[in-house]
């Protein structure tokens, strides 16, 4: 039992979009999609701008509105807290993909069913970390057990705020950025 | 229905993990049941070259990961890394050899055997020689992958018309500076002290969207240490987005900035007295130097209030030697880079950092044997991203040897082969004829400006030989096409990489034989070689028997490195002043005194400025903004673009436009324009990022795009060619750097000019 969480600290991401590969490579994601994605918010007027590099994927949310909409029990919550998939079970019929507020979820164009990001559960079952947290070159992308104050996760909200985008959705979800101080919401 | 299988398997049992990650590696293909295996490597998606481990399932590689005992990469990879199987599986590679069988740029081809299509070359190359009176008629353009063995080559045909462009058009007045200065090339990794850095500076340096991985987990990293940065650029970079201070600077200004941050320093005397007393030469006439460049007379033309400037300058010298303002790689913007990375240098060097902690380090070689060839009739021509083509020599060719076609000694006093000049010897045939071209990974069409007058030259040759791996647009005008292999299908030559701590030697061999009728690099320069009538330069078998002679040097053999793909020298590291002081050894500042040398005796001997001035640059015509360019994280140049993976993540750049004057062209954000430079050449389609993240005075887009060539179909006409808007550009006098900022271009909507 474990209570898996993610986090990508936006003062250290520089859109450098090695984590989208990594994934690809690691899961075998059609080429045509991605999931997970990296997009730049630009706010402010010259010569006072802001910049930040905002990730979107599956958040594993605790209340998850894809697993409660799916109608074949394909989409579920594990004992870790992941959002999975039994992909036998899927029929394709799409409510996830419309359900969840993030945007997360796609249809795989060569088999057919709902994708999303596993947080690598494979990698997890050997201890290694989901392979987005493992190539990120400056560290951006932090992974760990929210039940374990050692891990890389608990340490790193140690100095740094979180922040969840659309928080008042009340999902909860598992996935968030850090930064050392709130700026507005993009 | 393979992830099915693996994500039920995990209910029943976790017993077979391993085999179940590699269905998932391979997923959409056929299920992986055989060998796996894994081999390491280094990465060619760019120069930086990190340490690689390469999984192969059944003769397929499936993934690419950074080496963690690899001081480069740390276990991390970028985008472009990974990437690399998609170049290697690239459908639109090429095959087989080529054979023109049209005129010049027309693209008809016929197949042909390796043997023909060598034989044939050679047969062109040495009748080159015969009727154009020698070997220096043939130019050799040695780049990329394969560059290695073909500059090897050209220096045995004997050609003073070779290198590399990473010189010219991209790091050489750089290099050239820093020789001038600290008696030290910067070379291919940047000896910043990052761990050790409290206040960085950055000016016109896009960490993080060129993507070097390294310089991006030291980048973070220090200021995750709570380094304190100032960006200094006319765009605001993603750098700048980390940034305490953003400077936008006026376009061109940067020496001035340089220069009255040095008088700030001077005046205030916030130097590192004892420093320079110690290990610089010129301090006095520095001071005299900057006493009128004040922080008011910088603020009128950098456009950065002269508060700024005097806070920054302050900051900087608070940090003294922990302060850093490292150099930027592509330096070669308006024609004067050389002097203004002086400045850059002599600001660091008035903060005592070089050879200090938090400045820049002694990177120390490791040490591997040369393999002994016989001497060649010229020295290997360099040119690379590595700064091999930066010498300060004033290179004696023999008596029997014409002089290089590109003005050195007459336009420009030092450095490698400067291409555009090159290109236009062919295109005049001025000072003599040059009617042979090799060219080994280099890209002509999207690395070379005035591409018109390059397609001339191309025209006048009577033999154009090209080795490459894609057909790039400029591949497909040459007489004879000969498809390399990429780094993941042949051996490398080592690759020895100077480092701070760790000194180290990595390796490269095939971890899967060649695709289609490729054949290595190393390969092809050897068989051509020897039907030049050069076999005694290639005396070797093959790659394997001249890495173990090399290997042989260390106790090592290509059986034994191959198990970590790696050798380090920590032993060979002294990275401080005080590492050479408390041995009893001289500190190594290589210039002619053996100290820094802010006040540059031989610049003054050659007729030219011995400290840096600000030279004013020609602004935009009206109703015209100047044309900035640079990197994106996701592509190397105009290599990766129609890379599956990397092409999905970014199909076509944009042009950065400022909002406000958007809205006075009236253009919107993601509609198609057209851009049209002050010669009239005329860009394809790009779209318009209308943002608050740039001057008015310019806009920029990403380099590398803009391709027509539809036998690479995912890069066919997407976006634009800055290259295509660069028909103009500034020759460096002491470096032969090409400054490309100094061209101008406005938006053409479709049907019509925008008023």
């Amino acid at each position: 039992m474990s209570k898996y969480a993610m986090a990508v600290d936006l003062e250290k991401c520089v859109g450098c979009g090695a984590c989208m590969v990594a994934c690809k490579a690691e899961n075998g994601v059609p080429p045509e999609v991605f999931r997970l994605t990296v997009y730049e918010i630009e706010q402010g007027t010259f010569p006072d701008v802001k910049v930040e590099f905002r990730h979107d994927q599956c958040r594993h949310c605790e209340i998850a509105p894809c697993v409660l909409v799916c109608p074949t029990g394909a989409s579920f919550i594990d004992k870790n807290g992941l959002v999975r998939l039994n992909a036998t079970r899927c029929i394709g019929c799409k409510a996830c993909v419309v359900a969840c507020p993030y945007d997360a979820r796609f249809t795989n164009p060569e088999k057919g069913y709902a994708e999303k990001c596993s947080f690598c559960d494979h990698r997890l079952a050997e201890d290694k970390q989901p392979v987005c947290v493992q190539t990120c070159p400056t560290g951006a992308r932090v992974f760990g057990d929210l039940d374990d104050p050692k891990s890389d996760i608990r340490v790193a909200l140690k100095d740094k705020k979180i922040h969840i985008p659309k928080k008042e959705i009340g999902t909860r979800p598992k996935f968030f950025y850090l930064k050392k101080k709130l700026t507005e919401e993009a | 229905m393979i992830d099915f299988t693996r994500r039920e398997f995990f209910k029943l049992s976790t017993a077979t993990v391993g085999a179940l990650s590699i269905d998932c590696s391979t997923f959409g293909r056929k299920k992986a049941k055989g060998e796996t295996g894994t081999k390491y490597s280094f990465c060619d998606m760019c120069y930086w070259h990190c340490g690689i481990k390469v999984k192969v399932v059944n003769g397929r590689v499936v993934k690419i990961t950074g080496d963690e005992n690899d001081p480069l990469s740390r276990g991390k990879l970028c985008a472009r890394g990974q990437a690399g199987i998609q170049q290697l599986y690239n459908p639109d590679r090429l095959k087989k050899p080529l054979i023109s069988t049209g005129k010049r740029g027309e693209g008809k081809y016929r197949e042909a055997s390796w043997k023909e299509a060598l034989d044939y070359s050679a047969e062109k190359l040495l009748k080159v020689s015969e009727k154009w009176g020698g070997p220096e008629a043939t130019a050799w353009l040695c780049h990329c992958s394969c560059g290695g063995l073909f500059g090897h080559l050209a220096a045995a045909w004997g050609s003073p018309n070779s290198g590399g462009p990473a010189h010219a058009l991209c790091i050489g007045g750089r290099e050239i500076a820093s020789k001038l200065t600290f008696g030290r090339p910067v070379g291919e990794h940047m000896p910043v002290d990052w761990e050790n850095a409290r206040f960085i500076v950055l000016i016109g340096n896009h960490i993080g969207e060129n993507s070097h991985n390294t310089l991006m987990q030291d980048f973070i990293g220090a200021l995750d240490n709570g380094a304190k940065l100032a960006v200094v650029d006319p765009r605001f970079s993603t750098a700048a987005s980390k940034a305490d201070w953003w400077l936008p600077i006026k376009p061109g200004t940067d020496t001035a900035l340089l220069l009255a941050w040095m008088n700030v320093i001077i005046s205030e005397e916030r130097y590192d007295k004892e420093y320079l007393d110690k290990y610089a030469i010129g301090f006095e006439e520095l001071k005299n130097h900057v006493s009128e460049y004040t922080p008011e007379w910088a603020a009128k033309i950098t456009e950065i209030e002269a508060g700024t400037i005097v806070q920054i300058a302050r900051e900087m010298a608070k940090y003294g030697h922990h302060a850093v303002i490292p150099p930027n790689r592509h330096v070669s913007w308006y024609g004067n880079d050389t002097q203004r990375m002086r400045a850059l240098f002599i600001l660091n060097a008035l903060l005592g950092n070089y050879g200090r902690e938090g400045g820049f380090y002694f990177a120390a070689k490791p040490w591997v044997m040369e393999y002994e060839y016989p001497p060649s009739k010229l020295a290997s021509a360099g040119g690379g991203c590595g700064g091999g083509g930066g010498g300060l020599g004033s290179e004696v060719l023999p008596d029997n040897v014409r002089p290089r076609v590109d003005g050195k000694g007459e336009k420009f006093l030092y450095g490698g082969l400067v291409e555009p000049e090159l290109f236009k010897a062919m295109a005049t045939g001025k000072p003599y004829p040059v009617k042979g071209l090799v060219a080994a990974g280099t890209n002509l069409f999207h690395s070379m400006p005035n591409v018109p007058r390059v397609k001339k030259a191309l025209k006048n040759l009577d033999f154009y030989l090209c080795v490459d791996i894609l057909p790039q647009e400029h591949v497909m005008w040459a007489d004879v096409i000969l498809p390399d292999t990429t780094y993941l299908e042949r051996y490398g030559d080592l690759h020895a990489v100077p480092h701070k701590t760790t000194p180290f030697i990595s390796f490269r061999e095939p971890v899967i034989k060649p695709l289609y009728d490729t054949k290595p690099g190393w390969w092809i320069a050897r068989e051509l070689g020897k039907r030049l009538g050069l076999d005694e330069y290639f005396p070797w078998e093959n790659y394997e028997e001249y890495l173990n002679t090399r290997l042989d040097s260390l106790g090592l053999s290509v059986e034994e490195i191959r198990k970590k793909g790696i050798v380090k020298q920590p032993q060979m590291s002294k990275p401080y002043i005080k590492d050479y002081e408390s041995k009893g050894e001289v500190v190594p500042f290589k210039t002619p005194s053996g100290k820094i040398e802010i006040y540059s005796k031989r610049l003054k001997e050659a007729g030219l400025d011995p400290l840096p001035k600000y030279e004013k640059v020609e602004e935009p015509p009206d109703g015209y903004f100047r044309l900035l360019y640079g990197r994106s994280p996701v592509h190397s140049f105009s290599r990766t673009q129609s890379n599956r993976w990397l092409s999905k993540i970014m199909r076509e750049n944009e042009v950065w436009v400022n909002a406000k004057v958007a809205k006075k062209l009236g253009l919107r954000h993601g509609e198609y324009v057209a851009l049209e430079n002050q010669d009239g050449a005329k860009s394809n389609k790009i779209k318009v990022k209308v943002t608050e993240r740039i001057r008015s005075d310019c806009v920029y887009m990403v380099h590398g795009f803009g391709h027509n060539t539809p036998k690479l179909k995912r890069q066919h006409r997407k976006g634009a060619s800055d290259i295509a808007l660069q028909t103009r550009y500034k020759l460096d006098p002491i470096s032969g750097s090409c400054g490309l900022h100094v061209n101008f271009v406005k938006f053409v909507k479709s049907g019509g000019r925008v008023s």
